[in-house]
């Protein structure tokens, strides 16, 4: 197949090699499992279980919330213990809305939905229904609701299905595991998907660094029809929605579109994994594969790890760390975020957890640009960090957007080549957050001012009304005219 | 049938030339200028300029009789673009930029009056006679009108408080890049 060029992108060092080998291994059953209402993108879940309910495995916990929300389910069987504010794994440290569940060491199974017979001739509606009371979300890290992302056949017109099998992250390997431990019940998720969405083409496309998992997902696919599987060159960031659909199809996303205006829905492989487990089985998102790795901790390896387990836990499990404080991520290092600390949970878009001493981090201090352009030539999106940067700086955020800055998709590919070790993407990251909260504070600026005009009106029309009354009150009350001729009955 | 037509027509002519007239002779003097700068203030009536409202702080603006830091919600961003528009230079630094702040009702003094629902622009607060109110976080601007009213202190100001949703990356330490 003829793959297409896209711009950018840089070589870092994978050091894969960490965990590639590593068979998936479960978690042995945590006894408390703390679960965030949210793990999703959109609106949180709402508890539907409250202090001292007891559970089953896969039971629904908390509903989704809206259109675009994910429900959340009991990861084992046992008793709610708690409804808390508990720290997110985000680096903010805030806390977060959480479900603490006491394992009862059962893990007994909760009656589930029965499984969809024959789901390739299931209606769509049904298919994306199921995925989307599994709690199903995007596996891949950005965990947007699956459901709403198989469900778009009505609003676009959709002709290809990419599925994303690059995990162009240094370190990460869970997808990797899973293509070459699961392949069969992957291909059967991505044709119940391609079903439900009714596209006429599917292309699984994997980097050519991860021959194995080429090879196992070619077999399982072998007989079927419309299906490619593709080894796609190893460069940071393939795995960007909008790049991989580039480097495939050639098709280029306008800015602040979706890949899905121009007929192409990803999906990453680990979703299909767990759109086979809810369809066939009836089985909601509960567990997931975490790559633990890093020369931060000891046993690198890929675990199938309990929503709701802490991390703290995992690495223990992982046999703890080899230094006192190395740098704490989850997800893989050129996205990822530090982890506040390691009481937190693991969630559903944890690929990874990482643990980076010293000299695996790259940070040092910064110096003056030297005006290289190479962050230019490394921007996948044809931005101009260089540039961009001194914007920021001066907090010049108007001009900093119409330079283009909220088109930044954070891949940090600028600050990973930059010889002056700036940190690009970080002046990026604080000035879409500045910019976002601009947005939104506008927004609510427009809600108030029409509220106080509604309410102004309201109480317009109330005085109005009142001095009306009064007046009505006033003629009623006077005594009619005396008037000698008609007797006062008359009167009206 | 012809007769109602035409005495209709004659009554429609005959109103709309008086409303003509009316509108001639009882024109409010619409100053563009007025009605721009009122349009760059926040539109929430709260006050705080010492205006009765935004549209009475816009007139004395475009009549010279305030200066462009009249409005403290708006902070110096609004105080910037007023100046720009009226052509004026002005001193920003000591324009506070106010923390956002919401109201907050301690659920334990409030007696339900309904004093502060009276005296919200924006409908922020929600309750009956004798029950405990509270505030619609998403629309109070945070004017603390309530608070003052309130007779039992039951209304604190509070800085809008910091959520997942909201929580941005703060700016990367300027030692940390030197140019
Ligand atoms: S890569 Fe770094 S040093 Fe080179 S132009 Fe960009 S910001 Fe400047
Ligand atoms: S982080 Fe943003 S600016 Fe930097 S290379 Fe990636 S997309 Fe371009
Ligand atoms: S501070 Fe009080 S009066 Fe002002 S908007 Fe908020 S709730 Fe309404």
């Amino acid at each position: 197949m003829k793959l297409f060029r896209i711009r950018g992108g840089v070589h870092p060092e994978y050091r894969k090699e960490l965990a590639s080998e590593k068979a998936i291994v479960a978690m042995p059953l945590p006894r408390l499992l703390r679960v965030p209402l949210q793990q999703h993108v959109g609106a949180p879940a709402e508890p539907v279980v409250a202090i001292g309910d007891t559970v089953g495995k896969g039971q629904l916990i908390a509903r989704a919330q809206g259109a675009v929300s994910a429900p959340v389910h009991a990861p084992t069987s046992g008793a709610v213990v708690d409804i808390a504010n508990l720290t997110a794994p985000h680096p903010s440290g805030l806390p977060q809305r959480t479900i603490v569940i006491e394992s009862d060491g059962r893990d007994a199974w909760a009656e589930l939905p029965p499984p969809i017979e024959d789901p390739l001739s299931a209606s769509p509606r049904e298919i994306a229904r199921r995925v989307g009371e599994c709690g199903i979300v995007g596996l891949g890290g950005a965990t947007f609701p699956a459901a709403v992302k198989l469900d778009l056949r009505s609003r676009h017109e959709l002709d290809i299905l990419v599925m994303n099998g690059a995990e162009c992250e240094p370190y990460l390997t869970c997808d990797d595991r899973l293509m070459r431990e699961r392949a069969p019940e992957i291909i059967d998720g991505v044709r119940i998907m391609a079903h439900a969405l009714g596209v006429d083409r599917v292309i699984i496309a994997i980097e050519s660094n991860k021959p194995q998992a080429l090879e196992s997902m070619t077999r399982a696919a072998a007989g079927v029809a419309n299906l490619s599987v593709i080894g796609i060159p190893t460069r940071y960031p393939m795995g960007s929605e909008r790049h991989l659909v580039q480097a495939l199809t050639g098709r280029e996303t306008p800015a602040r579109q979706l890949t899905a205006d121009i007929g192409v829905v990803v999906h990453n492989v680990g979703t299909a994994h767990a759109v086979h487990q809810a369809v066939r089985y009836g089985r909601p998102l509960i567990s997931r594969v975490v790559t633990v790795s890093g020369h931060g901790v000891c046993e690198p390896g890929n675990v199938e790890v309990p929503l709701g387990t802490m991390v703290s836990e995992l690495i223990a499990f992982r046999g703890g760390l080899t230094e006192e404080a190395p740098r704490l991520l989850t997800g893989g290092p050129m996205m990822g975020q530090p982890l506040p600390s390691l009481d937190v949970p693991v969630i559903k878009g944890t690929s990874g957890i990482l643990a980076l001493t010293k000299e695996e981090t790259r940070i040092q201090p910064a110096q003056a640009c030297i005006r290289c352009g190479s962050c230019v030539s490394a921007c996948p999106v044809g931005l101009v960090p260089v540039d961009m940067v001194a914007l920021v700086r001066k907090d010049n955020l108007d001009e900093a957007a119409a330079a283009g800055v909220m088109d930044c998709i954070s891949c940090g590919s600028c600050a990973y080549i930059c010889p002056a070790h700036i940190p690009l993407v970080q002046y990026f990251n604080y000035a879409k957050g500045r910019l976002n909260a601009i947005q939104r504070d506008e927004q609510k600026r427009d809600r108030v001012k029409r509220l106080v005009e509604a309410r102004a009106a309201r109480m317009a029309k109330l005085a109005e009304a009142k001095r009306a009354a009064m007046a009505a009150r006033k003629a009623a009350a006077a005594p009619p005219k005396p008037d000698p001729d008609s007797p006062p009955a008359a009167a009206q | 049938m012809l007769t109602a037509v035409g005495s209709l027509a004659m009554l429609g002519v005959t109103f709309g030339t008086l409303l003509g007239i009316a509108s001639r002779y009882l024109r409010v003097d619409e100053n563009p200028l007025e009605a721009e700068l009122e349009a760059l203030l926040p539109g929430s009536q709260c006050g705080q300029c010492g205006f009765a409202g935004c549209k009475q702080a816009a007139s004395a603006l475009a009549a010279g009789q305030a200066k462009p830091t009249l409005c403290p919600p708006g902070g110096r961003a609004l105080a910037a673009a007023l100046a720009e528009r009226l052509g004026v230079s002005v001193d920003l630094s000591d324009t506070e930029e106010l923390e956002p702040e919401v109201a907050f009702v301690n659920e334990d003094i409030c007696i339900g009056c309904m004093r502060c629902l009276q005296d919200c622009s924006s409908d922020a607060l929600v309750g009956g006679p004798k029950q405990i109110h509270t505030v619609i976080t998403d629309i109070c601007h945070g004017c603390g009108k309530c608070a003052k009213v309130c007779p039992t202190e039951a209304i604190e100001m509070r800085p809008v408080p910091i959520t997942l949703a909201n929580w941005h990356w703060h700016k990367p330490d300027p030692r940390q890049y030197m140019n």
